[in-house]
């Protein structure tokens, strides 16, 4: 039984379409992502799901349950950091976590929730004290009070700095061991690769690609290439005795490998070839790729060395 | 140090509170104070007035004192009186049956003010005798002040426009009110009033519009808490709040000024009404506002001009007939008003419909205040 089901949801702000027509599925146990630039629409999407904005079209079901309608049901089950997560100022950790166990009418140690999202160690710093890092983590804490079977994180690392992240990150793998399903926006690359089982990419409301990172890199991705330093010799002479795709770039020839033969035939040819020919490298399409190539300039990238 | 002095005053301006603590504020003061204390004479301060005088030879003396008083000094003043006097405040004499006490009744009416012509009044004005009227007032009561100087005003004029003979009306003082005779007594349902009003409005404008910009009400709309629940255990807190200020006042003006105060359980109703009124508003008012800033300009606008008309630091008597019937369209007038009744005059009948009255707007604020609260915004 799918934990959400969204079905050509949509919302508008005056002529600004924010989530248009957008359609997927969440299994119970996964952990997904929508990942893309901001204002693709991922926030209003998930706000949608939690219950705290009214959709203008199409339909959501979580647990079955209509968010908007049914939003006190929905958040006994639910646990959700909004993006930007901000607390009063004066509480600590540890009264934070009381509070909310009071609220949830529910028995809680606050050690122990604050154990799993190690903070220990902050448990009695006022809220406005505490590190992003530290911040984030109790919100974390906090979702998790009333042990729900279902997690939304909006944005849950923007603004930390890498070690705190990785934190996060291990928090979130947890929950998924844990068996909770989990569903969570971003516009990290590297945080929807490393986390998610399946992830949908936004731009302006829509979803561009949906699936697993291998489903995306395969369909949308231009496959495998084998990229060669060396000049228009070989490139002549690939391009005469071997069916392969070439291409020539700047000092270098490309070679598309569409499979194990195409790599096999290449290397075979170069040798071949008698050219001159320096680095080979192989390489295939990245999410990053795929992400920057579906969604333009406006897509954030961290660019590693080529 | 002169960029400096640019772009903080660029700044200071462009930010709404520095617009209206820097530009508007000052003005707004001035026309209270001015309006309070400079512009019109007050309106007319209720003497009440017992006339025991049995007569002599047919003439009642002590009607035409009153009469000749009452030309004088009341609404409709005497032209030619005026010509030759200046009269800076006016009078409104209220007859009081024989049968009454008069001490009794200027509490039972929560004045303080009252004069008592005796019985032989004729018989000695028109013997050439000295006699005196009583003057009921508290010398710590501004009316009083008011009414005293009149009233000693008058009986020399009364005195010397006399027929023949040696005329001595003089003035016995009496206290009507017994046991609040100090100023700061006066003072104390004023300072209450201001409590109660400055502590939670401020309070609630600032979290009603700063939680919803921090989406900290986003954050509890998550949870099973609902939005009665967390404005009631904000106006429990005022209440609680309130009351420990209400004790401190206490203290401090009984230990360091004398004062008298009577606890009862008066004070205790309005010290719950209150807060639950002022909260209930300041919510209200942080939530019509787009911004914490706009939010605390309106309630600075609400608040101030509230503190200064009600009665809190003067009484509303001593203040020109528009701004009394201003008053009485502010909440806090009944606060205070109610206060004093229960605390100086020990008067409980007027002191309930106060109490009644705010209880009204309180819960009707309170209706609007969790009407206009929303968790969600979209």
């Amino acid at each position: 039984m799918p934990a959400i089901v969204v079905e050509g949801l949509e919302k508008s702000y005056g002529s600004l379409r924010a989530v248009d027509k957008v359609s997927f599925s969440v299994q119970e146990g996964e952990v997904f992502s929508l990942l893309g630039p901001n204002g693709a629409g991922k926030t209003t999407t998930i706000e949608i799901l939690e219950g705290l904005r009214q959709a203008d079209g199409g339909t959501a079901k979580v647990l079955d349950m209509d968010p908007w309608t049914r939003g006190y049901d929905l958040h006994q089950k639910i646990g959700v950091i909004p993006q930007g997560f901000k607390f009063l100022d004066y509480p600590t950790p540890r009264e934070a976590i009381g509070y909310y166990g009071a609220l949830f009418n529910r028995k809680v140690d606050p050690d122990e929730m604050l154990r799993r999202v190690i903070l220990e160690d902050a448990a009695n710093i006022w809220f406005q004290n505490l590190s992003g890092g530290q911040k984030q983590k109790l919100g974390m804490a906090l979702s998790l009070v009333n042990d729900p079977e279902l997690v939304f994180l909006d944005e849950p690392t923007t603004g930390l700095d890498p070690q705190a992240r990785r934190a996060v990150w291990e928090v979130i793998r947890k929950l998924k061991d844990e068996g909770r399903t989990v569903m969570l926006t971003t516009h990290y690359l590297e945080e929807a690769e490393e986390l998610a089982d399946r992830v949908a990419i936004m731009n302006h409301g829509k979803i561009v690609a949906m699936g697993t990172t291998e489903q995306i890199e395969s369909r949308y991705g231009s496959g495998q290439r084998m990229i060669v330093k060396a000049g228009d010799a070989l490139l002549k002479f690939l391009k005469e005795n071997t069916r392969l795709e070439v291409a020539s770039g700047r000092g270098t020839v490309t070679i598309v490998l569409r499979d194990k033969e195409d790599a096999m035939v290449a290397l075979g040819a170069i040798e071949e070839s008698g050219a001159e020919w320096g680095d080979l490298t192989v390489r295939k399409d990245s999410l990053e790729d795929v992400f920057l190539r579906l969604v333009g300039e406006e897509g954030k990238t961290e660019k590693e060395g080529e | 140090m002169a960029a400096e002095l640019r772009v903080y005053a660029r700044s200071n301006l462009r930010s709404r509170e520095g617009f209206f603590f820097t530009l508007i504020f000052p003005i707004i003061l001035v026309l209270l104070f001015g309006a309070i204390f400079g512009g019109g004479s007050s309106g007319p301060v209720t003497v009440y007035v017992q006339n025991h005088d049995s007569g002599f030879q047919g003439v009642n003396v002590g009607s035409l004192f009153i009469m000749a008083l009452n030309q004088t000094y009341a609404e409709s003043v005497n032209s030619t009186y005026t010509a030759t006097h200046s009269v800076t405040a006016a009078i409104r004499l209220v007859s009081v049956p024989l049968d009454q006490n008069l001490t009794q009744y200027l509490s039972s009416h929560s004045a303080t003010d009252g004069i008592s012509i005796p019985a032989d009044f004729s018989q000695a004005y028109l013997s050439d005798r000295p006699v005196n009227v009583t003057l009921y007032g508290n010398p710590a009561s501004t009316t009083s002040a008011i009414v005293s100087g009149i009233t000693r005003e008058f009986i020399n004029h009364f005195n010397s426009v006399g027929a023949t003979g040696v005329h001595s009306v003089g003035v016995a003082s009496a206290v009507a009110v017994s046991s609040s005779y100090k100023y700061i007594d006066f003072l104390i349902p004023g300072l209450i009033g201001f409590s109660a009003l400055t502590s939670p409005m401020f309070a609630m404008v600032n979290i009603s519009s700063t939680y919803r910009r921090d989406k900290v009400f986003k954050l509890l709309s998550l949870t099973p808490l609902t939005k009665t629940e967390w404005l009631l255990a904000k106006i429990i807190w005022y209440i609680g709040t309130t009351v420990v200020s209400f004790l401190l006042m206490s203290l401090v003006g009984i230990y360091v000024y004398g004062a008298h105060i009577a606890f009862n359980w008066g004070i205790a109703m309005f010290l719950v009404v209150g807060p639950f009124f002022f909260v209930s508003l300041g919510m209200l008012v942080g939530t019509i506002s787009n911004s914490p800033e706009s939010a605390a300009v309106v309630g600075n606008l609400v608040t101030f001009p509230m503190m200064f008309l009600s009665g809190t630091f003067f009484p509303v008597q001593a203040m020109p007939m528009y701004l009394q019937t201003i008053a009485h369209v502010l909440p806090l007038y009944y606060l205070i008003d109610g206060l004093t009744n229960v605390m100086i005059y020990g008067n409980f009948a007027p002191a309930y419909f106060d109490v009644g009255l705010l209880l009204v707007i309180s819960v009707i604020t309170f209706a609007l205040a969790v009407r206009f609260f929303r968790w969600r915004e979209d």
